[in-house]
């Protein structure tokens, strides 16, 4: 861990000021993937801006939905009783990653802004464009059973690694940031982006843009959702495949459908098309088949990953069988609806 | 050196936070790299607290925060100034009693650790699951501690050791 | 008068060490303070092969705060030959020397120590040292070099070879009606154990060290200390009351020692090095074995033939060995018997032992070929077994101490209910789940050696017993302290078990399950000597009540010396004492092995492991919802203890069957999963229920009749997990870890 400036910001507008003033600041809050990233010389700040004090850190109504503070720890917004009613697919997609203590310190904009869990990216012996651009790609002809499916270029196919992500996904949430140039919104589907030939950008936001919140539509799709995730353990481990999934039905047949994978692109994947496939079709296992065929179609599996695409194949069937039927995994009990 | 909102301190310099640890208040310099763990056992001698990864990922290290459980490896310490911190050594503290936590009593009783280096992270984090209140059934438990890797494969019996606080109505 | 104690020898009793550990005052390697103490930290090797061409350490040493970079351009001189660094456990070969020169033997290899005044500058000044290499091609992978392969010239020691083959295993083979002849391979496994290894080095002013080391058995680090930097025994103290777990990693001193050492003579200072969790990849390993069986039967079942071939990855500096193939031949009944053990050179670090070293690859092999010779056969997994039941160890030509295996078959099919399988793959059900039943056969060395104790037994009726083994978490502690208990008649309360220090009598590294046997013997003895002592003085009083009674006609309870049969006749130990003019009666003993036992009777373990997985085949994800692990090793002290010992086991196999898995990027020569979070152990989420069972066996290789436990446990379980995928799901999987990716594929 290098040496670093440690500022303590009392507001945003002194947060914003003390990282554009600093050489490569970076903000810090849970602090759960930073300081890892630090002691593995990953990250090497020059200066830190403490933001744990800013008032971000509620979970409000605002115009039928909610607004979560960037700050809202995610076990806060877990087990928040609005979030577990309106927006469960938010709720168990959260409860699946990580453990109690991360959950704990772990906050809402952190969690969107948490890097790769790549190996190479998290080894300095080793090349990584992420890491360090035009040093290579380790993962591409190397240990890439982890590693990205969908969206992938030949600088990188690392993968995000949030369970929380996919779910604002498929709920088309919302992110709200400022910075120098003032405050905007960026749709989650705009907000982390495809490697290309920048792998080492995760995501649009500016270095000097700081999350102010998430902000959910209204529409939580409390009735037909579920997070599945598929995993190298029962617990505590990154997804190989996994998938949100939320729909809307009127009697048997598909009124409204949304599903984002994680572990398999460089941030949460969706499918449109895909998804149309799923309209006003009945809820059954050919309908899901179709929808899910579309998508793996366009998978670019890579030397050790092949098994993914199967995988994601089969999460996805599985996902919209479980959402329609009203029977989502439980994030306890490991036996799969 | 005191911490003052918006003004950069140096790298190098040391900082002066107050941290209320095992129910003392402590007035502490730290250096702004310090984490929370390597302060507790390089600077305090409470070594109770264990690194086992340093990396957030076997929960040896878990400590309790202002009552919630977290990594104590992965949090720094100048940015827990003013926080309430519990270790294994204050947790008995938590239950009132001068003797042990009825959690520290049940993993005695049912042989809940073995090489014993996990225990104090098992330990707080079982403090904090019951502070929680979201783990009753050993599914839930088991689920809830899985952040807390036993490389001696004490599980089983640890399970056993929190269902039995658990359904004995004590708390932390 | 109090009344009288059952003796504690084979009741459950509680840790004697719980209190200090779930207190956290139980204090590790790494935890030690000392006055001025400086911290080390590592630099790790970027490459696997090759030679470091400039190493510049000039950024590191400008850092204020920072004392010393130790490279191998700067490094003070150590001894020069072999001999002088090789450790009591050590394999045949030159062993690794940290910093020693530019040469790069593995990926991760210590390159500089970087010695500050705290432990974040020596971390952050390690990130400053500047590297180059002359890199050359690695070779890690067995499967690439193992056409290489050679039987190892020098003989590791306490290892044995695999016997002659007997009979004519290949023609056998060719002509037996019922063939299986398959390959099996687990992936490289590393140890893990919470703890990280630390060394705290404490300069004690006049050249004298006292050292905290991270090891199994203190005595082997003191050795290995004098050997290397020329030490005397008496200006080397090593001690390491507790280890936070150690599975083999432990076994012999890693590098960690020898830098803080190295650092604290240079320096005249103490120094602490401990290892980062990245670094605990770089270091002793369960290796990569490639393993052919070749089953050859009648219809019936019966073995005509048996071969079992092993080429193991190894080091290209060390020979390690472990016994991999002569399970085989130890667990079956065979005529013609061909068994191969070879090696060849990678570029890793030595492999070492881990918990069951061989046992645990060697058995996968077997009784998963085992349990496919019952289906090619069509008869019950456990009818095969009893079918093909060794009465003798073929590989030594000797009956068995005791083999109560059939009780573990018999025990362990009852209570997890064996009966009700349908042996057909893929017949039991449960919801979207199919259920697996499946079993396996474990079996491990029982030992024992040659361990000394000591004992003080003080007149206010204080016994203080211990030598310098470790306990490991195996229990230790605990059941040295019901033993010598028991022999002098005192309450556990009253004695003290000290560990750990070399100032204590000498003994062993505490692995190989032998402990128990070892120790507790010697403890036993030490403590019968301080009987006779005592009871000597007590019959020396004027009037005593043991006038003319004979020792073996006494028993020793409650403090006091009574006739065994008018227990109105009695003496207490401080009365004695007071009589004989002391107040503190001091002795050691030594115990090992029967000689004469051994020569005639084979010593092993056995165990009985049923699994039961719950499978998503759709989506690949198999859950170990049930084991039950039915053991046969000889008197058990302590039920607690021991019986934790073999969940530790079951749960370490688990591991091994679904997911404990060193990936390595051979073109890097690198582990890419160096850390906890992606080297995946099992969390409390995949471990459901456990039984484990202890068959009665008597036993007669020591006094106690324990056979030893510490990894009994874990042989077998990952071919039981297996085999109860093949069961659920029909599909034969024959490379570990079981992964999603192999259910699906």
């Amino acid at each position: 861990m290098n040496r670093f400036d440690y500022v303590r910001a009392g507001t945003v507008e002194e947060a914003v000021q003390a990282v554009a003033s600093g050489a490569n600041a970076r903000f810090i809050a849970g602090g759960t993937n930073l300081v890892d990233l630090m002691k593995y010389n990953v990250e090497r700040p020059g200066r830190l801006v403490d933001i744990t004090r800013l008032p971000l850190d509620r979970i409000e109504e605002r115009d039928g939905a909610l607004r979560i503070g960037a700050l809202a720890t995610n076990a806060a917004v877990a087990y928040d009783e609005r979030v577990k009613d309106r927006y469960p697919v938010l709720s168990s997609a959260i409860l699946a990653g990580a453990t109690g203590q991360l959950r704990n310190a772990a906050t809402t904009g952190g969690n969107l802004l948490q890097r790769t869990r790549c190996y190479y990216f998290y080894d300095e012996g080793t090349p990584c464009n992420k890491r360090l651009p035009g040093s290579g790609c380790g993962a591409i002809g190397g240990v890439n059973r982890i590693h990205a499916i969908f969206g992938t270029s030949d600088k990188c196919i690392a993968t995000h690694p949030s369970d929380m992500c996919v779910a604002l996904a498929a709920l088309e949430a919302t992110v709200r940031v400022t910075g120098p140039s003032g405050e905007r919104t960026i749709p989650l589907a705009e907000f982390h982006r495809l490697p290309g030939d920048e792998p080492e950008r995760d995501t649009t936001l500016s270095a000097d843009e700081i999350v102010l919140s998430v902000d959910l539509p209204a529409e939580g799709f409390a009735g037909h959702y579920t997070y599945l995730k598929l995993r190298d353990r029962l617990s505590y481990a990154f997804a190989l495949v996994s998938v949100a999934a939320v729909m809307e039905l009127d009697g048997q047949t598909i009124k409204a459908a949304r599903f984002a994978l994680g572990g398999v692109a460089h941030k949460p994947w969706r499918n449109p098309e895909a998804e149309g496939l799923l309209l006003g079709k009945p809820a059954t296992r050919e309908t899901f088949a179709a929808a899910a065929d579309r998508v793996v179609s366009e998978a670019t599996p890579h030397s050790e990953n092949g098994f993914k695409v199967e995988l994601a194949r089969r999460a996805i069937v599985r996902a919209l069988e479980q959402a329609a039927a009203g029977t989502p995994q439980s994030q306890t009990d490991k036996r799969i609806a | 050196m005191l911490i003052e909102s918006g003004s950069p301190i140096a790298a190098d310099t040391k900082v002066e936070i107050g941290l209320t640890i095992n129910g003392e208040a402590r007035r502490l310099q730290v250096a702004p790299w310090t984490t929370l763990l390597d302060l507790l056992r390089e600077q305090l001698d409470l070594t109770g607290t264990k690194k086992g990864c340093d990396h957030g990922q076997c929960g040896a290290c878990t400590v309790l925060v202002n009552g919630t459980r977290v990594n104590s490896c992965l949090a720094l310490a100048v940015m827990k100034d003013g926080a309430e911190i519990t270790t294994v050594e204050g947790l008995a503290k938590l239950s009132g009693g001068n003797g042990l936590h009825p959690l520290q009593e049940a993993f005695v009783e049912h042989d809940a650790f073995q090489c014993g280096y996990c225990t104090p992270g098992q330990l707080c984090s079982a403090a904090g699951v019951l502070a929680e209140g979201h783990a009753r059934t050993r599914d839930e438990i088991r689920e809830a501690m899985s952040g807390n890797i036993c490389r001696c494969g004490a599980y089983t019996n640890i399970v056993d050791a929190i269902e039995d606080v658990i359904q004995s109505g004590a708390q932390g | 008068m109090a009344s009288s104690p059952e003796p504690y020898f084979g009741t459950a009793r509680s840790r004697v060490d719980g209190p200090a550990k779930v207190t956290g005052q139980a204090k590790y390697a790494g935890e030690f303070e000392a006055r001025d103490l400086a911290h080390g930290y590592v630099v790790s090797s970027g490459i696997t092969r090759g030679k470091i061409a400039v190493i510049d350490t000039a950024e590191a040493e400008a850092v204020p705060g920072v004392i010393k970079v130790l490279t191998h351009e700067n490094r003070p001189r150590t001894a020069w030959l072999d001999y002088n660094y090789q450790d009591a456990v050590a394999p045949p070969g030159s062993p690794f020397r940290a910093l020693y020169d530019d040469k790069i033997h593995f990926s991760g290899q210590p390159v500089a120590l970087v010695v500050a005044e705290d432990f974040e500058t020596a971390r952050y000044a390690a990130s400053l040292v500047k590297l180059s290499y002359e890199a050359e091609e690695p070779e890690t992978d067995v499967a690439r070099k193992r056409d290489l392969s050679y039987t190892p010239p020098m003989k590791r020691a306490g290892i044995k070879p695999p016997p002659k083959p007997w009979g004519d295993a290949d023609a056998a083979f060719d002509g037996a009606p019922v063939k299986v002849q398959q390959e099996y391979r687990h992936a490289i496994e590393f140890h893990n154990p919470m703890e990280p290894h630390a060394s705290t080095v404490i300069w004690e002013g006049d050249g004298r060290l006292t050292v905290y080391d991270k090891i199994q058995g203190v005595s082997n680090s003191q050795g290995y200390l004098t050997g290397v930097f020329g030490l005397k025994k008496d200006e080397v103290r090593v001690l390491n009351p507790y280890l936070g777990g150690g599975f083999g990693s432990g076994l012999r001193p890693q590098y960690q020692l020898f830098l803080a050492v190295m650092a604290a003579r240079e320096l005249e200072r103490s120094v602490r090095v401990t290892l980062t969790r990245d670094q605990m990849f770089t270091f002793t390993h369960r290796p990569d074995v490639l393993q052919t069986v070749s089953l050859g039967a009648g219809p019936d079942g019966a073995l005509q033939a048996l071969r079992h071939d092993a080429v193991s990855g190894t080091s290209r500096y060390e020979d390690y060995q472990e016994v991999v193939v002569n399970w085989s031949a130890i667990l079956y009944r065979c005529e013609n018997v061909a068994l191969t053990y070879k090696l060849t050179h990678l570029d890793l670090p030595t492999p070492g032992d881990m918990r069951a070293p061989g046992a645990v690859t060697g058995v996968f092999a077997l009784e998963t070929a085992m349990d496919e010779l019952a289906y090619a056969t069509g008869q019950d997994p456990i009818a095969l077994r009893l079918k093909n039941y060794s009465e003798r160890d073929q590989t030594e030509d000797k009956p068995f101490g005791s083999k109560e295996l059939r009780a573990c078959f018999a025990e362990g099919a009852e209570r997890f209910g064996w009966s009700k399988r349908t042996p057909e793959p893929r017949s039991m059900r449960e919801g979207k789940e199919l259920v697996g039943w499946g079993m396996a056969t474990g079996v491990w060395e029982s030992l024992m050696q040659q361990s000394s104790a000591q004992a003080t037994l003080t007149a206010d009726g204080k016994l203080v017993v211990g030598n310098s083994t470790g306990d490991i978490g195996t229990g230790t502690y605990t059941i040295l302290t019901q033993i010598a208990a028991d022999a002098l008649g005192l309450r556990m309360e009253d004695v003290t078990t000290k560990l750990g220090d070399t100032a204590l009598a000498e003994a062993p590294v505490a692995g190989g399950s032998w402990t128990a046997a070892s120790s507790g013997t010697a403890v036993m003895k030490a403590c019968r000597t301080i009987a006779n002592q005592v009871f000597t003085m007590a019959r020396r009083m004027d009037h005593s009540p043991l006038a003319n009674v004979d020792f073996d006609r006494v028993v020793f309870r409650d403090g006091r010396i009574a006739v065994a049969d008018d227990p109105t006749r009695s003496v207490s130990l401080a009365e004695a004492m007071k009589a004989g003019g002391v107040d503190r009666v001091e002795a050691t003993e030594s115990a090992g092995p029967d000689s004469s036992h051994q020569k005639e009777f084979s010593a092993y373990t056995h165990s009985a492991i049923f699994a039961e997985v719950k499978i998503d085949e759709e989506l690949g994800q198999v859950r170990v919802t049930r084991v039950v692990s039915a053991i046969a090793a000889g008197k058990v002290i302590n039920p607690k203890t021991a019986r934790s010992q073999i969940l530790g086991g079951v749960v370490m196999g688990i591991g091994g069957a679904l997911e404990e898995e060193a990936m390595l990027d051979h073109r890097l020569g690198r582990v890419m999963n160096h850390n906890l979070g992606e080297y995946h152990v099992p969390v409390h989420a995949d471990i459901y229920d456990i039984d484990v069972i202890f068959v009665d066996e008597v036993d007669k290789a020591n006094p106690m009749g324990v056979k030893g436990l510490g990894e009994i446990g874990i042989v077998g379980t990952m071919a039981a997990v297996a085999n109860a995928v093949f069961h659920a799901t029909g599909k034969r999987i024959r490379e570990l870890p079981i992964t999603i990716d192999k259910i699906i594929g």
